[in-house]
């Protein structure tokens, strides 16, 4: 069972019914910061993610780079992405950027989703896949703007990081937090994640880091999962961290516009078709259109025996 | 129903294969229909109720999409010749509001099927292929690895797109076998009242009576 309070629910995917609202605007935002710069790659919080959560992955392959596994799998909800770097100075950096699922406000996934209450948006701004609804349609792999969730290739379920929701909903940190050796991720309100980030970012500028700022990025509403970047203006350099994230317009149009077209057409089609009945009646054969159809054919027939008879 | 006397004449339209494979494919088709706009709109998600629930659905939606593609591709092979445009579709659309007010006597003479008819076919076999390919590029448990997402994401919005399309078309199908009466035994029972090919196809009537002239009678279920 999820771990959720329905009071908590601010959005449910699929769903017709209006989630509870007695209490919006009460309960706290939460957001894990992300400090990339104090960041060393230890992977410690890929380990945490696995024992809490009671996943391990399956043994790949090294082919060459720090990243392991290569990439987000569905036993592997976050993932130390290396990426070597050349500064305009000529100076190598070696950006490491913690990945995994943002924790949208405006989730592409919850918005993608066909499966009623298989994804929850919690009114602390964590996003939920709630698995016992999830059918498997692999939809909330095109809504997401981060290319986050995994489709399991064992029980065709998606998955993705839950933000630990459930240690959240008791009062505890999420195990990546927990683990991390340097401090670089950190856990709390938003605002007050938001507050040191700010004083980060100052820090890095001060230090040459002209670029540095907090990755928060508005395009999906902000985000509950949050970077210092020490070049914010250019997020993509830390393995390919979009700029300006936003759901897909395509994905907008098919989840939009087109649901509202299609039943319209089916409706127009339907409705017409009746009302076209209604006042036009059937289209019937008339007994004078049967009679010069028989009419036809003995005449045929006659025309065969005359040809037959012509022949012999 | 007046049209179908037991001695009316009676005109041979679809072989028994063909009335089968009609049937498959309408079944299919009613079936992805359902399913699938059960996955298109939250509204209709109750609709997977009826293939056992949301995860049933999804896994069963494309298989029958395939038998869908193999029975069209059956059909479409003994229909394209009979669908082919002539300088008779253009007099026929240029009359549509004789069409639609049933005015059938002011409507050239046609062959085995009217532009309406030819529509239906057409589209059909433009949109069953669209449905089959990017149905593939989303079909994630077998393909999932041989696509970018961007490019599901537009197959997605292209399949959704084709499917009210294709939906729409087949309830004017359908729709049209209500309204003109005496049409649907062509596809339950093979054969059509001479009356009714009469009105509707004059120049396939008369290639019919050229080629096999009519029974008296109809004949048995299947056997012909």
């Amino acid at each position: 069972m999820a771990n959720y309070q329905s009071l908590d629910i601010v959005r449910r995917s699929a769903s017709t019914e209006v989630s509870p609202g007695i209490r919006n605007g009460t309960e706290m935002e939460v957001a894990k910061l992300i400090d990339v710069s104090r960041c060393i790659g230890c992977k410690a919080c890929q380990s945490a993610c696995e024992q809490w959560n009671d996943l391990r992955d399956d043994i790949g392959h090294h082919v060459g780079v720090y990243d392991n596994p290569l990439d987000l799998t569905a036993k592997s909800w976050t993932l130390m992405r290396f990426t070597e770097y050349e500064n305009p100075k000529g100076d190598l950096e070696f950006l490491i950027r913690k990945d995994g699922c943002m924790h949208c406000a405006d989730p592409g996934c919850l918005k993608a989703c066909p499966s009623p209450g298989a994804i929850v948006q919690y009114a602390n701004g964590i996003v939920d896949f709630v698995e016992e609804n999830c059918i498997g349609c692999g939809y909330c792999v095109k809504g997401c703007p981060f290319n986050i969730p995994r489709y399991a290739q064992d029980d065709r379920k998606a998955y993705k990081c839950t933000l630990c929701n459930d240690r959240v909903s008791v009062g505890q940190e999420p195990a990546c937090v927990k683990t991390c050796p340097t401090g670089a991720i950190m856990f709390g309100s938003k605002g007050a994640m938001i507050e040191h980030a700010n004083g980060r970012v100052e820090d890095l500028q001060s230090r040459g880091f002209e670029g540095a700022g907090l990755y928060d990025p508005q395009g999906v509403g902000g985000t509950h999962v949050m970077y210092v970047l020490h070049h914010a203006d250019q997020p993509e350099l830390y393995a390919g961290l979009p700029k300006d994230p936003h759901i897909s317009p395509v994905v907008q149009a098919w989840k939009g516009g087109l649901k509202i077209f299609g039943l319209a057409s089916f409706a127009l089609a339907t409705i017409g078709s009746f009302i076209h009945y209604v006042t036009k009646g059937p289209n019937e054969v008339s007994s004078e259109e049967e009679e010069e159809a028989r009419d036809e054919i003995a005449a045929s027939k006659q025309r065969r025996t005359v040809s037959r008879e012509v022949r012999l | 129903m007046s049209l179908h006397e037991p001695d009316a004449p009676v005109l041979r339209r679809y072989t028994a294969f063909l009335r089968i494979n009609h049937w498959i494919a309408a079944a299919c088709f009613i079936m992805l229909t359902l399913s699938g706009l059960a996955m298109f709109s939250p509204a209709l998600f109750w609709l997977s109720a009826l293939f056992g629930g949301g995860q049933p659905t999804r896994a069963i939606h494309p298989w029958i999409g395939v038998v869908l593609f193999v029975s069209y591709a059956l059909l479409c092979v003994r229909f394209l010749g009979s669908n082919l445009p002539n300088r008779d579709d253009v007099a026929w659309s240029r009359r549509i509001v004789d069409v639609i007010n049933n005015r059938d006597e002011n409507l050239p003479e046609l062959g085995k099927y009217n532009p309406g008819q030819k529509l239906v076919f057409w589209s059909q076999t433009l949109l069953i292929p669209v449905l089959l390919v990017t149905g593939l590029v989303i079909w994630d448990w077998y393909f999932y690895g041989y696509t970018t997402i961007q490019t599901k994401r537009v197959a997605v919005l292209v399949h959704s797109l084709a499917a009210i399309l294709a939906i729409t078309v087949i309830i004017v199908h359908i729709y049209a076998g209500i309204w003109v009466k005496g049409t649907m035994r062509a596809m339950t029972r093979g054969t059509v009242t001479a009356g009714w090919a009469y009105r509707h196809h004059r120049k396939w009537f008369r290639q019919s009576l050229a080629g096999q002239p009519p029974t008296a009678e109809p004949p048995r279920a299947g056997g012909d």
